[in-house]
């Protein structure tokens, strides 16, 4: 029988973490953890890691606008996230947030799983590194942050230490009429795992681009931004952005034939949604 | 840790659940509760079988934790009905025909409730936002978007049932009526017994040990070791334990799949041996633990390898050749030729329901219930392998959530009845996904070359067919497909000369069996490709080239057969005409805005032989009356598209009294003849003809006994039997048994001969766009015509037409089955609610004499044309022939001209 603990303060679920024999699972909306056990147990490889199921954590609650940036708690739910009243600049993250799963993943799933399970097509980590998103980590030694970039160290590894758990992402705020934008390509319109999708965060002054981040999620073991396309973007007119990424730009990606789609197809996905994600926030200032 | 109880509210009542806290919801609400209205299909999120409401909000309860339920109110199907608008959304399934199967049902209501509970009259897009995270692989979603956005026009208080259908048709007025399905309430109210959903409380549980490669030698060590460390292990069963025949398969004389293998492992999948005990102690064995050692092998591909059976040395299981004129002289004769290679991939069928069931031995006979679409065929292969007669086998065949071929073969069943048979217990067992996915069978990939050749004027004049067809490690239904191919594969077309060959060649993957369609739906994509490029050669419009060149009553097929009867193929296509201009003017239109989408439209057409192909496949009903009342004796499984309900429609007017005055007697062997299996689309056509005859005959024992006229009224008062007005004294009860089975003529080495007594026929358009930087496609419009000869229930016909459109969609688009890599529903991509566009369907009803009222059959028809027309329409659109099927965006994007 699986060993389970539901803490009910942050404090508490540190200590029985930094006190379990074997290294718990962390548990928030179980939509990974479960999937992965079905499938273990269908081939009879049962695993019985502990869970320490954080759903119980008031510290991990909630959407909290601090000032210069917003925290996202670790329970947040997509479909929170997906409802919330958040600034233009959340758009894209908003945009993955309804297109993640179904709506019972969305109402069960959380953001900062999503990150925590990085995988390579995770949908939360193209928007957030798009928004320069740390990761908020907490251990019995204190609480530590980490650039999102920094926190996914590869396919299905993060920098969370023994004894951590990641207990927010926070996100610092872009220009008040900053636009963002989420593509998502898949093979089916709900409940699909994504072959590719680009985020876009456009900030610009009179018509031209003041600051663009992009990033590229499913092309490479963790999503990348592409700061040469960034640079390039920088100065440039709005109603021209879609015009300015070239092949040239991804050329740090790394993607990988598998059942979904080819590596080659990727990368040329990844260059029409990066085009069609920056004519649409041209739009969005237009209008 | 002890389990604890978990305090929760399920359907407003106070519960306390006594279990482990990481169990998983829907396990504490199924196991602990007994409320098996919630469905398992996946534990995994990828179905939304399990969908419950949790404090309101749509959950999969297979990803709950119980403990995160603890003080919070959980809604189930069965508390539905508490609220007014759930219970009018259950009734506003039932009178769209939005529940086939059924299992899919709960967690499509559960979505759909909480959605209504937040805006009542919804809109479309707001529906499918809803129910985009649960699958259906029966309805094409089309009537359960419908009843969802009318749901609000079902408030009221009368009970689920009673409203708001109108009153049962009249006597004999039952046939061509929209009445709900016969078994419907049980599927919306989660009351419907499934594989899964009962056992008795002592049973033990079966798991199989499966090969993990697709071809491996194996030993076994010393089991003793693993017995005695888990006391919970009460047997392991090996090939060495099976009483009987330790094979099974599909044909008599071709019983090649062992219940338990012996030296060899032919698939990923295959059965090394079972473990019988506990539940927690099977849950907690470890593959590795086992005293198993494996040895891989190079595994056999369609490209050749080492005999897989010593029977059949070259690895070639069956050959299928129709052959008419000389089609090599034809094609060399004629002005236009084309020519394809197509290769298509394995398709899962993905029933909702994965295989489950349980077995029990009653003295000295066995009693099997699990899923199934072919009791009978169950029945001899239990007898089979435990060595009993016939007579000592029954089946209860369970409600069945899903089959489409795939519930033909047996799965657990050979195994459940040997372990309860040499343990003196009941048995049960229930499949996890990939299981299910990795053990069963699969429609036959395919490998073909076509050519083909028309006239100036556009004339067909011969067809040349040569196919491969992957039939995986097993021969299960390959001799069938092979067969049904090469008369199947020129379509619906009047060709003068064909050479057609189809081969089943064994290989280790899984066994390819039956699959709606039976490799016809793979054929005619290469078919129907062809006519698009003689179509473009000859100058003629695509829709007009078919109109030229289709079957009429009169006309000889390539087998020799002379359709005499009921060919609607022109009245199909002329009725989509109209259709057909206004779609394609619309694409025109669109395209000269110009864009990187672009617009297109298809047209593709079918026909297939109703029943089985050229040889007996009889079907006999019986409804008696008696002190138990009127009752229908129906020995046909009804897995979803409906024969529960077309059966006694075509009844109740042959007795001429109401379909409500009937009591269903349904599938189990002991209690009913033998209607055949639920496959090759021949229940309406074949048990339809019996059960007509069945009601005819047990009329005519009734006027004989009442000394009545023909035309005597019967009428049904409180359980009584009125005979023009007077009740109907008995002395002893009354039957009428009918039994029908199609005249057909076997095919002789040429392929010449009667395969079927009579064909479905059919036309479909697809319109759509494609992404051409992309290379994705969405779909926009389907319009299907099918000449059915008569529809019996409109409803159903639609249920199955859009159904298999969904189906035909996946198989264009997504679907590919990878042995060890799509073994699970979210990388195997079947439709979503958002994948199905709207559909129209056009019923043609040129009546077949054979069939009862003229109806003949849909449930494969309607899938076999989708694809092909959808691959016209991206030809249509962007010059594009579809080869490597299904077109993934990145194959699509491949084959862009750049």
């Amino acid at each position: 029988m699986t060993a389970y603990r539901r803490p009910t303060r942050l404090t508490e679920a540190l200590a029985l973490l930094a006190e379990a024999p074997l290294p718990p699972l962390l548990l928030a909306g179980g939509t990974d953890i479960y999937p992965a056990r079905a499938a273990a147990e269908a081939w009879m490889r049962p695993v019985d890691r502990p869970l320490l199921d954080l759903s119980a954590l008031p510290e991990l609650a909630g959407i909290e606008d601090r000032g210069d940036y917003h925290r996202i708690g670790a329970r947040v739910t997509w479909a929170a996230l997906r409802e919330a009243a958040l600034p233009p600049w959340f758009d894209a993250l908003r945009q993955a947030a309804s297109q993640v799963g179904g709506a019972q993943v969305q109402n069960r799933a959380t953001l900062v799983g999503n990150l925590c399970n990085a995988s390579p097509a995770a949908d939360g980590v193209p928007p957030l590194l798009a928004l320069d998103a740390e990761v908020e980590l907490a251990g019995l030694g204190g609480v530590r942050r980490l650039p999102l970039g920094g926190f996914i160290r590869g396919n299905r590894q993060t920098a969370l230490a023994p004894g951590e758990i990641a207990t927010a992402v926070l996100v610092p705020k872009a220009a008040p009429d900053a636009a963002a934008r989420f593509e998502k390509l898949g093979a089916r319109a709900y409940l699909v795992i994504s072959i590719v999708m680009v985020a876009a965060v456009v900030e610009a002054a009179v018509g031209r681009i003041t600051r663009a981040r992009i990033a590229v999620g499913a092309c490479s073991p963790v999503a990348q931004r592409l700061p040469g396309l960034e640079a390039a973007l920088a100065g440039q007119p709005l109603a021209q952005a879609a015009a300015v990424p070239a092949a040239a730009h991804l050329a740090a990606l790394a993607p990988i034939d598998d059942v979904r789609a080819t590596a080659a197809y990727r990368r040329q996905a990844a260059l029409v949604l990066l085009r069609r994600a920056l004519t649409l926030p041209a739009e969005a200032h237009a209008a | 840790m002890t389990a604890q109880a978990i305090l929760l509210t399920v359907n407003g009542t106070a519960q306390a659940v006594t279990a482990p806290p990481a169990t998983r919801l829907s396990t504490g609400l199924r196991d602990h509760l007994g409320l098996t209205g919630t469905k398992v299909g996946c534990d995994a999120g990828d179905c939304g079988a399990c969908t419950v409401l949790l404090d309101g909000a749509q959950a999969c309860a297979c990803l709950v934790p119980l403990a995160q339920a603890t003080g919070r109110a959980v809604t189930t199907v069965e508390g539905l009905a508490a609220t007014p608008m759930g219970a009018a959304l259950q009734r506003a399934f039932l009178h769209h025909g939005a529940a086939q199967c059924g299992i899919c049902s709960p967690g499509m209501l559960m979505a759909a409730s909480e959605l209504l509970a937040a805006v009542p009259r919804p809109d479309e897009a707001q529906a499918m936002a809803a129910l985009g995270g649960v699958l259906c692989r029966c309805t094409g979603y089309r009537k359960i978007l419908e009843a969802v956005l009318e749901a609000h026009a079902f408030l009221g208080d009368a009970p689920l049932g009673n409203w708001p259908a109108p009153p049962p048709p009249a006597a004999g007025c039952a046939v061509g009526a929209r009445i709900p399905r016969a078994d419907g309430v049980a599927k919306v109210t989660g009351a419907d017994l499934f594989g899964a959903d009962t056992a008795p409380a002592d049973a033990l549980w079966l798991r199989a040990v499966r090969s993990p490669t697709p071809r491996a030698r194996f030993s076994f060590g010393d089991w003793a070791p693993v017995l005695a460390r888990h006391p919970g292990l009460v047997q392991v069963l090996t090939a060495a334990d099976v009483p009987g025949r330790n094979g099974f398969g599909i044909y008599p004389d071709i019983k090649d799949q062992p219940v338990f293998s012996t030296g060899e492992l032919r698939y990923r999948g295959d059965v090394v041996c079972a473990l019988v005990g506990d539940r927690a102690t099977l849950d907690a064995i470890h593959l590795d633990d086992l005293p198993i050692a494996f040895e891989n092998l190079p595994p056999v591909t369609l490209a050749g390898g080492d005999a897989l059976h010593d029977r059949w040395p070259d690895n070639l299981l069956t050959t299928g050749r129709v052959v008419s004129g000389d089609a090599e002289a034809a094609l060399a004769a004629s002005p236009h030729v084309a020519g394809i290679e197509i290769e298509t991939g394995f398709v899962e069928h993905a029933y909702i329901e994965p295989e489950a069931g349980w077995a029990q031995r009653v003295g000295d006979r066995m009693e099997v219930f699990a899923c199934t679409q072919a009791p009978w065929m169950d029945l001899e292969e239990v007898a089979g392998v435990l060595g009993i007669p016939h007579s000592d086998v029954r089946i209860i065949p369970s409600a069945c959530g899903g089959g489409f071929g795939g519930k033909l073969d047996v799965s657990i069943q050979p195994m459940l009845a040997i372990a309860a048979w040499l343990l003196r217990r009941p048995v049960r067992a229930v499949l996890p996904r990939s299981e299910s996915m990795a053990s069963s069978t699969k429609r036959h990939p395919a490998r073909i070359t076509a050519r083909a050749g028309c006239d100036a004027a556009g004339r067909l004049t011969g067809f040349a067919f040569e196919g491969a067809f992957d039939t995986g490690a097993y021969a299960s239904w390959g001799p069938t497909v092979a067969g049904r191919v090469p008369v199947h594969c020129m379509g619906p077309y009047r060709v003068p000369a064909v050479a057609a060959r189809a081969r089943a060649i064994f290989t280790n993957n899984p066994p390819s069996g039956a699959f709606r369609g039976f490799g016809v739906p793979q054929a005619a994509i290469a078919q129907e490709a062809l006519w698009d490029r003689l179509a473009d050669a000859a100058g003629l419009d695509r829709l007009e080239f078919r109109v030229l060149n289709a079957l009429r009553a009169g006309d000889a097929t390539a087998t020799g057969q002379v359709l005499e009867h009921s060919v609607g193929l022109v009245a199909c296509l002329e009725a989509l005409r109209p259709r057909w201009l206004a779609l394609r003017e619309a694409a025109a239109a669109a395209n000269a805005r110009g864009g990187p989408r672009r617009h297109g439209v298809g047209i593709a057409c079918m026909w297939y032989g109703i029943g089985n192909t050229g040889m007996s496949n009889p079907s006999t009903m019986r409804v008696t009356l008696g002190p138990e009342g009127l009752v229908f004796h129906n020995g046909a499984v009804d897995i979803g598209q409906g024969s529960t309900t077309v059966l006694l429609q075509i009844a109740a007017d042959a007795l001429g009294l109401p379909v409500d005055a009937f009591r269903l007697v349904l599938g189990d062997t002991d209690l009913t003849a033998d209607a055949g299996k639920t496959s090759a689309s021949r229940q309406t056509f074949v048990s339809g003809r019996a059960a007509q005859s069945a009601g005819a005959a047990l009329r005519d024992a009734i006027l004989l006994r009442a000394n009545a006229g023909p035309e005597a009224r019967l009428d049904w008062r409180g359980g009584t039997l009125l005979v023009d007005g007077r009740p109907l004294a008995l002395d002893a009860p009354l039957e009428g048994i009918g039994r029908f089975d199609p005249p057909t003529v076997p095919l002789d080495a040429d392929g010449q001969g009667i395969p079927y007594a009579t064909y479905g026929f059919a036309a479909q358009i697809a319109a759509l766009l494609v992404d051409t930087e992309l290379g994705t496609v969405r779909l926009q419009r389907i319009v299907a015509a099918h000449d059915v000869g008569r529809a019996i229930n409109p409803t159903l016909v639609e249920g199955q037409i859009h159904g298999g459109i969904a189906q035909g969609i996946g198989l264009a688009l997504t679907e590919e089955y990878l042995p060890g890599r799509t073994e699970n529903l979210h990388d195997y991509l079947i439709p979503t609610i958002g994948d199905v566009p709207a559909i129209e369907c056009i019923l043609v009803e040129d009546r077949e004499p054979l069939g009862p009222h003229g109806a003949k059959g849909i449930g494969e028809p309607a899938l076999v044309p989708t694809a092909p027309a959808i691959f016209s329409a991206i030809r249509d659109a962007t010059g594009i022939e579809v080869t490597r099927i299904p077109a993934l965006p990145h194959r699509l994007l491949e084959a862009m001209p750049r």
